[in-house]
């Protein structure tokens, strides 16, 4: 009977490198058709509402790019700082304490007009992104606390921060009791960029950041450092790059671009901070900077399929009836299947000969 | 000898026939056919990278062949796994010993056992063992306390006690100060006397003509010949090997040495873990055109002396001077931009990252001396230059400055690196291992280019385990052990004793 083994590589393949995303997002269309169809949906048509319709239905897509936006911000941060091995998984908690320091500046602003009242709010959003991230990074370097852990960890924490500041000193006392910040003001919120679509202009900034990462991995000091830290710290150390530096900056950067994407969600969609404001956009970025091979460019793409699968997931709760988790599951499954094709990068798969050939010997 | 000849006619105690192995992109082994007679010390002699140690790898079953055969005196012999190895009577004491440090000696060799004896009967047999081969080792002693020598023994003491009839040596001197060796070639030269067989690999050729009875000679994966060592040079044995010719360095005599350049004065460093090594209080100066050499054992703290002198790990400002500038506590970058260079032991991962290309492995340590980066940013373009200049100055054997480092083999790697660090003409270059797992003709063209270079006008330390390798190409040398340094002595008056003693740490005198 013909078997199939792995055989090692002795090169990875770059081939599979570039299309396992690809088989990932195949396979999940695929085994999500049957899952739904055995759970007793239309399963099919699940798949093309949930990853089809955003496309072929122009209304969608300025959703789409409000959906990525935040996640393209998001995970590029993450995929610098995954490339140097610095596993920071809270950019949820970074998300959310950023938008609150810019929801902070609102709040002292509420009178004031100009400009520059936005510029104020983005840099308190970066800043308290950055700081949020600061305190992974500190125990990282001073105690050599996985910063797995603490960033995780920290996520529900600002999670209890945001409750409590909308449910105490921030609660907007016109709003009959509900717990929720007074409405941003016009001067505190981000003009559209399309008239008549709710494309604000957090989406071409994100898409911006984006490029502007990609160059700077590919051509600077900075992104060389980050990629030699990741691939062989003793080089890295022998080259003369502090891993320590490095761990502050690449989380630094994913903190303060996963604050960006929260006060420009909150500035953008929102205009308010509510208990509701977290939507997982800071794990869903983690499979975007997988998906998107931890590359800048490739992050800007995956950001718009998983946008593709909120925006979907949404279309589908109404046509089919399809549960709100049915989003989330689609979604993993092809961080899952992503990792598990991965093995195709190192490895090929052979077909052994059959047993009687083996004997001549 | 006598008894050897009459048991001619019996069937060989090993013999292989065309055995073959595959891995991909490479045949480890193509056709090998050999055969070992009963008490014969058969050499298998060949480069890094040459085959040999998937061949015994075969032959104690930690891989299968993927054609030929193999008999076993006269039977049809299939190894399924080193267990059945051993219960057939082929041992093997492999160059990387795997022992637990915080056990004892007879609770190390009660681990390795298949059989179930009690530790009182264990501990009797190991002592008759011990006793019979001259292998002195208290076993209530606990590993971590043992020189590797020592561990040594405890491997080979495991292989004896189960009466091997053919006993696989790999690379076992590599780590050995020359009176272990001594000592190491007595015991085999008794148990081949006993009829066991001795398959001996290695690569150092005054060794196999010292020991051996017969040497096959492997060259990427191939027999290219076999000979009786006591009857060849070991230039012949070492041009068959290479499958070239070697002209052998060229140093200009009667070298004048200037002005001192590098001077480390109390060089002290705590150890970093369980495992590391403590640098005591060490000093040595190299002067301009100089070439100075430091021998020792492995793990004796030349790791931690190269990162020290590399700026990887920062140490008192006071205690490195290099050409009048105290650098001790500076880091790899400003320690380069003051002309101070280093190339540490491990290519991969350490040197070199494999996963980058050699254009990137440039700008990783040659980025400040070259201007390979300008505002901030990495210019391509003059570091694919100053790697084109590399590749073809020192003869790497690569596609281009975009290939991946990983994709090169190991001599044309350290040829890359060495280049790399050679043209920044540094005015002090500390080298670890230059040519460990190098082919010889990568060796020789290593060597040639660090006496050139001393000849140019830098001072060259080089940290070496191979003590020939340090005879051939310093002026001067010391010896590391335990961390801390000898006097250093002119290689011109050295005694090979008197170093091995030191390199064994057994001091003469007061250094």
């Amino acid at each position: 009977m013909a078997m199939f083994r792995f055989e090692k590589r002795a090169y990875p393949s770059n081939a599979m490198l570039y299309s396992t995303p690809v088989f990932a997002v195949l396979l999940t269309m695929f085994v999500g058709a049957i899952i739904f169809s055995i759970l007793g949906y239309d399963g099919i048509g699940a798949v093309r509402e949930i990853f089809l319709t955003p496309l072929t239905n122009s209304l969608k897509w300025q959703d789409l790019g409000v959906k990525a936006a935040p996640l393209v911000l998001i995970g590029v941060g993450l995929a610098v700082g995954y490339r140097a091995n610095v596993w920071n998984i809270g950019a949820e908690g970074q998300f959310i304490v950023g938008a609150l320091a810019g929801t902070g500046v609102t709040l002292v602003t509420r009178d004031m007009q100009g400009p520059w009242i936005l510029v104020a709010m983005m840099v308190a959003g970066v800043l308290g992104g950055m700081a949020y991230a600061a305190i992974p990074a500190l125990l990282k370097t001073k105690l050599r606390v996985n910063e797995i852990l603490t960033s995780l960890m920290l996520t529900y924490v600002a999670i209890q921060i945001l409750n409590y500041l909308v449910l105490g000193p921030w609660k907007d006392p016109m709003a009959f009791g509900f717990p929720q910040t007074p409405l941003f003001t016009p001067s505190q919120s981000l003009p559209t960029v399309i008239p008549g679509t709710v494309v604000h202009l957090g989406v071409p900034i994100a898409f911006a950041v984006a490029a502007i990462l990609a160059f700077i991995m590919a051509r600077s000091v900075f992104g060389f450092q980050v990629r030699v830290v990741g691939a062989a710290p003793d080089a890295a150390r022998y080259g003369g790059f502090s891993s320590n530096k490095t761990i502050w900056m690449v989380l630094l950067l994913s903190g303060g671009l996963a604050g960006l994407a929260g006060i420009l969600e909150a500035a953008g969609p929102f205009q308010q901070m509510t208990p509701g404001f977290p939507a997982d956009y800071g794990f869903t970025a983690i499979i975007v900077a997988f998906l998107g091979r931890l590359n800048p460019l490739g992050v800007i793409f995956a950001g718009i399929v998983l946008a593709i699968t909120f925006v979907g997931g949404d279309i589908a709760q109404t046509t089919i009836g399809l549960p709100k988790a049915a989003t989330g599951l689609f979604q993993a499954m092809m961080l899952f299947f992503l990792l598990a094709s991965d093995i195709l990068i190192r490895y090929k798969l052979v077909r052994t000969a059959s047993k009687t050939e083996k004997v001549v010997s | 000898m006598q008894d050897k000849l009459s048991h001619g006619h019996m069937a060989a105690r090993l013999s292989l026939q065309g055995v073959t192995k595959r891995f991909p992109g490479v045949l480890a082994n193509d056709a090998v056919s050999f055969e070992i007679q009963p008490g014969e010390i058969h050499a298998l002699l060949g480069e890094n990278g040459a085959g040999k140690s998937t061949l015994v790898k075969m032959i104690y079953g930690i891989m299968q062949p993927d054609g030929g055969s193999m008999e076993w005196n006269g039977e049809p012999l299939k190894v399924n796994n080193p267990k059945a190895a051993r219960q057939l009577g082929i041992g093997m004491v492999f160059q990387h010993f795997s022992l637990f440090e915080a056990l004892s000696v007879l609770e190390n060799i009660a681990l390795g056992m298949d059989g179930g004896l009690s530790m009182g009967e264990l501990e009797v047999k190991v002592r008759e063992v011990m006793g019979a081969y001259g292998l002195m080792l208290e076993p209530s002693r606990i590993v971590s306390s043992l020189s590797v020598g020592e561990r040594q023994r405890i491997e080979i003491v495991r292989a004896l006690l189960l009466n091997p009839k053919l006993l696989i040596m790999d690379e076992p001197t590599s780590v050995l100060t020359p009176q272990e060796v001594t000592q190491l070639f007595g015991t085999l030269r008794q148990l081949s006397q006993e009829g066991c067989s001795i398959l001996y690999i290695s690569h150092k050729l005054h060794e196999i003509k010292e020991l051996c009875d017969t040497a096959t000679i492997l060259r990427n994966g191939k027999v290219v010949g076999e000979c009786n060592p006591a009857q060849e040079t070991s230039k012949s044995m070492a041009e068959k090997m290479i499958g070239g010719s070697l002209k052998g360095i060229s140093k200009g005599d009667g070298r004048e040495f200037g002005d001192v350049r590098l001077k480390v004065r109390g060089l002290n460093l705590v150890k970093n873990s369980d495992f590391g090594m403590a640098l005591k209080n060490i000093d040595f100066d190299v002067r301009q055109g100089e070439i100075f050499g430091i021998a020792g054992v492995a793990g004796n703290g030349q790791n931690e002396l190269l990162g020290a002198l590399s700026g990887e790990v920062r140490v008192e400002s006071k205690a490195i001077d290099l050409h009048d500038v105290l650098i001790g506590h500076m880091g790899p970058n400003r320690r380069r931009k003051a002309g101070l260079c280093c190339v540490p032991e491990e290519r991969h991962g350490h040197a070199a990252v494999p996963d980058f290309s050699l254009s990137d492995n440039a700008v990783l340590t040659a980025r400040h001396r070259q201007n390979l980066v300008r505002g901030g940013m990495v210019h391509a373009g003059a570091s694919k230059e100053f790697t084109d200049e590399v590749i073809a100055r020192f003869g790497v054997k690569a596609t281009g400055a975009g290939a991946l480092a990983g994709s090169l083999s190991g001599g044309n790697l350290q040829k890359f690196i060495m280049g790399r660090e050679i043209l920044q003409i540094p005015e002090v270059l500390v080298v670890s291992q230059p040519t460990w797992g190098v082919d010889a003709g990568a060796a020789e063209f290593i060597h040639q280019a660090l006496v050139d270079m001393a000849q140019a006008g830098s001072a060259i330390v080089v940290i070496s385990q191979d003590l020939d390798e340090l005879l051939d190409l310093c002026d001067s040398l010391a010896v590391i052990n335990e961390g801390a340094l000898s006097a250093p002595m002119a290689v011109k008056d050295a005694s090979i004793d008197e170093i091995g003693l030191l390199m064994g740490g057994i001091h003469g005198e007061a250094a």
